[in-house]
């Protein structure tokens, strides 16, 4: 299920020389045609649909339609994702609709914490950070 | 016309990249959950003054196979005996495991849980009722003795969307960002000059710019998870991108390692999943959440029936356990489908419906029941959009809702990973303590510890999650977990083994060859008047099609319901190492081809040792996942053994061999 862009409502990410959406595709899919500053999918057949560059376009700009080798057309799943939770919106290709919300984190984001400074005890057991008294196997 | 030919790309590649050099006492290469486990933890134990490092092709908020979230954590151990957790794992991959480094995960597991937990991700909890509860409402953390929903026996139900940027956020704050190198992909580990079998860097090169980066270092991991399209996939138009396991995983892990001669294991067994057809959406929590079950076309429930018990028998004692080994249960499915009684179906329908029925018997009001239909539809939901929105958007193309027909499934295209339910990887040291086991022998290849958890059989080389062989069932929080280990592992070794790493090559001899697709693309573009069709180069996506095609035909893939023999093999051997010969001659315009060139690169050579080692394993140990038809059984009594496979860097030969198999939880009772 490929994704692309409206571009309608794509800016570029306002000519920054790194975009969203090419920072995040895990595939190194999305890149940036500078001379319209728009970005485009330039791979559509190696997408996973992963959603990753959906979910952080700031302008809502990309879309997935569903790979045209065995999806029919009409449907479409889109996310609105905030920093606690992520809306979804399944339209099937009747009309149907349904919502679905869930959760995604419990701590704001930049909060998980780090242990920075924190030190194991002794580097020659198996006992990783917080742990002691490991058990071994019961013959 | 689109004379002259040029890059397709937006970002042009040149000939003479600028040249990086980066000194490092651990270098991470990697930054899916091993990876942030490892980043995370080994600040923990290395002395201020270590200079740590981590790369990742792609960014570590989301990147590797968690990139798009997960529904369940699949390994917690909780209120389970260790000792249940090896035995499982043991009967599921048909008994040829490392019970050490198995037993080990368990140990650590749970923790890396509890972290996620603190660190955000949101847990499913039973309620006072016995209700599941979804992980942003108030309830008691599993580290004050919370209730998790369990699905399996070791499954826990979460809202994982951003699984992956709450696990990496903290290994990034632990590591300092700027020790982290995004959009670099690593084409090589190296050996040292002067000490031998000595891990001493790696070279790669950015995807952003022309850059190549080389990196001295005292020990490394590999973490760079398994590989994905290396066997021709059920669709192969746009639908080549769906695959099951992350596209973007090529098999890097196991190639780098074995090039500097690390000993491989298992690298026999694949992983051949039965998912939703086309959308390949996950199945596990329809089976454990759900309790659905799968019919055939003619509507017959035929895993439970007489027939599939009789034909599990044939496969004692992992067949009689209670839960049957996941390639056998492709097995059943497999000869249902060989005999046209496709298709399967998974009864959605039927499950969903049960539990209304349910609710309705003991007297449930139509109110109630409306609200716990909602409830109900929303979890189903989520298990698609959690961790395979793809599946959604074919169940919404298709007008599909789950209470109302069932859906198809099917066994896909198989996958090499050793974290998930396969166990292919490299042969690693177990704890050094002293209930592992310790064989005298030699060499490395035949022992179980050598005195540094996770380390390969090369020092300084480390690996976890997908990389670590004969340990299967780890999933994403017992990878990060091994990560974890390896971590605090790398420091005792750079504690232990003080030395100044020098390499074999240049820095500029390696980036000649690291850019060596984009010479030869600049020199011969203009050859032909069409850039991709060219008598001297060859681009990295006809590459991708012709491995493919050479495993799928001669290697047991989908186009012979896994079927292969030694014949065949042979034949895949040959055409793998022409078109191992050929790779030396792919083109690329752009940084983005560049990084698919190295990748089927990396991709003909694991496949590589995949066949060889079916090949050398004179049986069929996982029926269900591939079948010699030369060796059609699982032979106990000649091959319960490990096989494994080294690659020497100086004479580049291969050499195959059987290793013992040491029970170290009891057998009896089986499971
Ligand atoms: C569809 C699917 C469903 C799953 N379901 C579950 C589940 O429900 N529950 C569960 O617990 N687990 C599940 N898993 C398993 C879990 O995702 C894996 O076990 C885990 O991610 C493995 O960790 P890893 O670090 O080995 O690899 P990954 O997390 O895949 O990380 C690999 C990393 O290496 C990087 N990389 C690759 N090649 C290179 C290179 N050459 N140079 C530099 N960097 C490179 C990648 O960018 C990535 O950062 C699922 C996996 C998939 C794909
Ligand atoms: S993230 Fe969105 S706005 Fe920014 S370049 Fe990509 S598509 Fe355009
Ligand atoms: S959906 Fe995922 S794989 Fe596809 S372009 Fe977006 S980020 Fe990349």
């Amino acid at each position: 299920m490929p994704s692309y862009v409206d571009p309608s409502k794509c800016d570029g990410c306002k000519g920054g020389d790194k975009t969203a959406c090419m920072y995040i595709c895990p595939n190194d899919l999305m890149v940036l045609e500078k001379s319209e500053m728009k970005a485009y999918n330039q791979e559509p057949d190696a997408c996973w649909e992963c959603y990753s560059c959906v979910k952080i376009c700031p302008q809502g700009a990309i879309f997935v339609r569903g790979y045209d080798d065995f999806v029919p057309m009409g449907g479409q799943v889109h996310p609105m994702r905030s920093a606690d939770s992520i809306m979804w919106t399944v339209k099937f290709r009747n009309g149907a609709i349904k919502r679905f919300k869930f959760p995604v984190r419990t701590t704001a984001e930049g909060a998980a914490n780090g242990y920075v400074g924190q030190t194991g005890a002794n580097l020659d057991d198996e006992c990783l950070l917080l742990e002691s008294n490991l058990p071994t196997p019961n013959k | 016309m689109a004379l002259p030919n040029k890059p397709k790309g937006e970002l042009v590649a040149v000939v003479n990249p600028e040249v990086v050099e980066h000194d490092v006492d651990v270098l991470i290469v990697g930054g899916g959950m091993a990876a942030c486990g490892a980043a995370f933890e080994i600040k923990k134990w290395a002395p201020a003054d270590m200079k740590i490092m981590l790369v990742d092709k792609a960014s570590l908020e989301r990147s590797g196979a968690v990139a798009q979230g997960l529904s369940a954590i699949n390994t917690y151990i909780g209120e389970n005996p260790i000792e249940s957790y090896v035995k499982m794992v043991r009967n599921d991959l048909m008994g040829v495991v490392r019970e050490d480094l198995i037993y080990d995960c368990g140990r650590h597991v749970d923790e890396s849980v509890k972290l996620f937990e603190e660190w955000g991700l949101p847990i499913w909890k039973k309620d006072a009722d016995g209700e599941n509860l979804d992980g942003a409402k108030p309830a008691p953390t599993l580290r004050e003795g919370g209730q998790p929903v369990r699905t399996g026996k070791w499954q826990i139900m979460i809202n994982g969307e951003s699984y992956k940027c709450i696990v990496a956020e903290p290994a990034a704050t632990a590591l300092g960002s700027e020790n982290i190198l995004e959009r670099v992909f690593i084409v090589k580990m190296l050996l040292d000059k002067n000490k031998p079998n000595q891990v001493a860097g790696a070279v790669g090169f950015s995807t952003r710019e022309n850059k190549v980066h080389v990196f001295r270092c005292k020990a490394a991991l590999v973490a760079c998870g398994g590989a994905v399209n290396i066997f021709r996939p059920r669709s192969t138009g746009e639908g080549k991108g769906r695959a099951w396991y992350p596209v973007w995983n090529a098999g890097s892990t196991y190639t780098m390692c074995a090039q500097v001669g690390a000993t491989l294991t298992m690298m026999e067994n694949r992983f051949t999943p039965a998912r939703f057809k086309d959308g390949y959406g996950p199945v596990g929590a329809w089976f454990l959440l759900f309790k659905a079950k799968v019919a055939n076309g003619l509507g017959e429930f035929y895993a439970n029936g007489d027939a599939a018990k009789e034909e599990l028998k044939k496969f004692m004692p992992y067949g009689a356990s209670p839960v049957t080994p996941t390639c056998l249960r492709n097995h059943l499915m497999i000869n249902e489908l060989k005999e046209g009684r496709g298709p399967i179906y998974m009864a959605t329908d039927v499950a969903l419906n049960a539990f209304l029925d349910d609710r309705r018997a003991a007297g449930m009001d139509e109110k109630n029941l409306k609200k716990f239909w909602k409830h109900l539809e929303s979890e189903a939901w989520e298990d698609f959009l959690d961790m395979s929105v793809g599946q959604a958007g074919l169940w919404a193309g298709m007008n599909i809702e789950p209470e109302k027909v069932g859906s198809e499934i099917m066994p896909t295209e198989p996958y090499m990973l050793g974290s998930h339910s396969g166990c292919c990887g490299i042969w690693t040291s177990g704890p050094n303590e002293d209930w592992v086991p310790d064989v005298q022998n030699e060499s490395r290849s035949h022992k179980y510890k050598w005195g540094y958890n996770r380390m390969t059989t090369v020092d300084g080389l480390f690996t976890a999650g997908d990389g670590v062989g004969a340990s299967g069932h780890k999933f994403s929080s017992g990878s990060h977990a091994e990560g974890r280990i390896a971590a605090k592992q790398m420091v005792k070794f750079c504690r232990d083994n003080d030395f100044k790493p020098e390499l074999k090559q240049t820095a500029q001899e390696l980036a000649d060859e690291i850019y060596a697709p984009v010479k030869r693309y600049m020199e011969f573009k203009d050859a032909s008047t069409a850039s991709d069709v060219n008598p001297n180069y060859c681009k990295p996506a006809g590459m991708m099609m012709r491995l493919m095609k050479a495993t799928d035909e001669y290697g047991g893939g989908v186009a012979t319901y896994y079927m292969t023999s030694g014949k065949l093999l042979n034949i895949c051997l040959d055409l793998l190492r022409l078109l191992r010969e050929d790779a030396e001659l792919m083109g690329a315009g752009d940084l983005h081809e560049l990084m698919r060139a190295w990748e089927n690169y990396h991709r003909i050579w694991c496949v590589e040792t995949h066949i060889r080692h079916i090949e050398f394993r004179k049986e069929s140990r996982y029926p269900g996942f591939y079948y010699r038809s030369d060796f059609p059984t699982c032979d106990d009594e000649n091959w319960k053994c490990f096989v494994n496979s080294t690659f020497n860097p100086e004479t580049k030969e291969w050499k195959c061999e059987k290793v013992e198999v040491i029970n170290i939880i009891p057998t009896e009772p089986w499971l």
